[in-house]
């Protein structure tokens, strides 16, 4: 009885990922018959019209989490390297992981608030300056808007962080003391160790923080909704409001109405679908390095 | 691999060339000190948030806050029961359908078939799931249930908040037994007990702990995240007063309410912000304590 009930958890636990992208595909078949695979290159989205077309939205959510991942990259990296060296006593470390750990937990639409608040008065002020000087090239070029891909790039790479410095870490402590001692034996010093033994041993787990780094910031919705502008023009600059998947199913699915709908369900299923494949990789990749650095011991 | 890195970066040793020991060092140290300063960067942007939640939010704090209907646009005065009421009858639905779904496949999964092609495909779905964006949940509720009752409602908005939190459940609830030692287990079989009787009256009590504090971890997800109800609970003004209408949530009213040109609403918004980061801080707080002495 008791172990049949656990049984029908556990099939209901591995059928529901299947219903759940069924139930949406169901929806989105109006529009997959109607617009078909124009639907990914089209580059106008108006309602009101009965056009839809995902390419600038496919473009800003690529480029949002390309920006978000190169600017936490570096820092995720180095909190990391902090973490998992000695550089200052363990209580301290414990203190900032904590702190990274919190960054995690706080919700997306607490990081909205603030970045409409702190954020966007920021890339407003140096945007202008920015773009005073550098505006002759096409991805800085003005008008500087608040609501834009930089603000939302910001915030998605404190929201990421998190994730980066965690894989990071753990790659970082799973390199083999020996290895250190090794090159500490050759007369390296500590960041010689670092920079030539330790981070190229760790690489694969640092690549694999970085693509589910990269599959959290393509589907984080509230704070980039808020924060992006919500505009479905094409434009280089990265001081211009764009758009991302997630965010124009949280702007537009409470209005939306017939063929809209279904259009959003296609949209849906794309952001299911890119983050089902940047997952998968990121997880390959975690599974490889674990396998590799076992080895070395 | 590693040898290859060795060997190619093998000049160590100080005198070689332009590299002096002097230089060396001083690399060194700078190196050290970038990293630090970097990682005490990070601490900006959270000191920042922190300030503003808190410097914004508390001064509203009251106890009307938590008892009282939001004002009209332009209004004063006023809190958010109906958006607390809101999250938490939400927060309850999800609960009351995952905890059971989520502790029963836990225990099928490492009490009843560890090895099994099931259990594995289990664990795999469940991690596929926490990738998955929030919103996805929502896109499916709103097409499962508010579609098809077409209506908004807090039963949509619970529903979707229950897939959300299903695999942070089941996951931290399977930590948790895997945290039992089998000696446990053994010793129950040993003096005749049934396998359920093992499970039930010997892991589940010493596990429960630990998978408590994986639910309280899905309480306090579930009520920051807005993405999955925003669509599907959408909103209200007024107190909850049935499953099937349109229900306000603290996470939804800080959204809404963000963009609203009236200083007293915004005020609130960072209030409803307050509420949810003191939430999530001391559960993450708790989840330290209880897990970190465990799971050594």
């Amino acid at each position: 009885m008791f172990k049949a009930a656990c049984l029908v958890a556990s099939l209901l636990t591995v059928v529901l990922l299947a219903v759940i992208i069924g139930e949406i595909l169901v929806k989105a078949l109006p529009a997959i018959e109607k617009f078909g695979l124009g639907f990914l290159s089209g580059i106008q989205w108006s309602p009101n019209r009965g056009v839809f077309g995902v390419l600038p939205i496919l473009i800003g959510t690529a480029a949002s989490s390309l920006l978000a991942l190169l600017l936490a990259l570096p820092l995720g990296l180095a909190i990391a390297i902090f973490l998992s060296e000695n550089f200052l006593p363990a209580g301290i470390r414990q203190v900032i992981r904590f702190v990274v750990e919190l960054l995690a937990a706080i919700p997306s639409v607490v990081y909205g608030l603030w970045g409409i608040f702190v954020v966007i008065p920021l890339v407003q002020k140096y945007g202008a300056i920015l773009v005073a000087k550098f505006g002759f090239l096409p991805f800085l070029a003005g008008p500087v808007y608040g609501n834009s891909l930089l603000t939302a790039s910001l915030v998605l790479a404190l929201m990421v962080l998190p994730t980066i410095t965690a894989i990071s870490r753990t790659a970082l402590v799973a390199v083999p003391g020996t290895l250190r001692e090794g090159a500490y034996a050759l007369g390296a010093t500590r960041w010689e160790t670092i920079l030539s033994i330790i981070l190229p041993t760790a690489a694969p787990g640092i690549v694999a923080s970085s693509i589910l780094a990269f599959g959290r910031a393509m589907g984080e919705t509230m704070a980039v909704a808020m924060l992006i502008g919500n505009s479905q023009r094409l434009s280089w600059s990265l001081l211009s409001p764009s758009n991302t998947l997630s965010a124009l199913l949280a702007n537009q699915f409470a209005e939306a109405e017939g063929i809209q709908v279904s259009a959003l369900m296609y949209a849906a299923i794309l952001l299911v679908l890119l983050t089902l494949v940047v997952n998968m990789l990121g997880e390959m990749v975690l599974r490889r390095t674990r396998k590799a650095t076992a080895g070395l011991r | 691999m590693t040898s290859h890195n060795a060997s190619s970066h093998g000049n160590f040793f100080a005198g070689d060339g332009k590299r002096t020991s002097v230089f060396r060092l001083l690399r060194n140290h700078l190196l050290t000190g970038l990293c630090i300063s970097l990682s005490l960067l990070t601490l900006v942007p959270l000191f920042s948030i922190v300030v503003l939640v808190v410097g914004n939010g508390l001064p509203l704090i009251s106890m009307g806050l938590f008892l009282e209907l939001p004002p009209p646009p332009g209004g004063e005065g006023g809190g958010f029961g109906n958006a607390i009421a809101g999250t938490l009858v939400m927060v309850g639905i999800s609960l009351v359908i995952s905890v059971p779904i989520g502790i029963l496949a836990a225990v099928y999964v490492n009490e009843y078939a560890p090895a099994s092609r099931l259990s594995s495909s289990v664990r795999f779905v469940a991690k596929l799931l926490t990738g998955i964006p929030s919103i996805i949940c929502g896109v499916f509720a709103f097409a499962a249930v508010v579609m098809t009752t077409h209506k908004f409602s807090a039963l949509a908005g619970g529903i979707a908040l229950s897939i959300l939190i299903l695999p942070t459940i089941l996951l931290t609830a399977e930590q948790a037994l895997l945290g039992v030692p089998s000696s446990f287990r053994e010793a129950s079989f040993g003096v005749g007990a049934t396998s359920f009787q093992t499970i039930w009256r010997i892991v589940l009590p010493e596990a429960m702990p630990s998978i408590m504090t994986g639910v309280m971890l899905a309480v306090s997800r579930a009520a920051g995240e807005t993405a999955p109800v925003l669509f599907t609970a959408l909103f209200s003004q007024n107190w909850i007063r049935s499953v099937l209408e349109p229900t306000a949530s603290l996470s939804v009213l800080i959204y809404n309410f963000a963009s609203l040109p009236y200083a007293y609403h915004i005020n609130l918004a960072w209030s409803a912000s307050l509420v949810l980061v003191t939430l999530v801080t001391v559960t993450n707080v708790l989840t330290q304590l209880v897990f970190a002495p465990k799971h050594r």
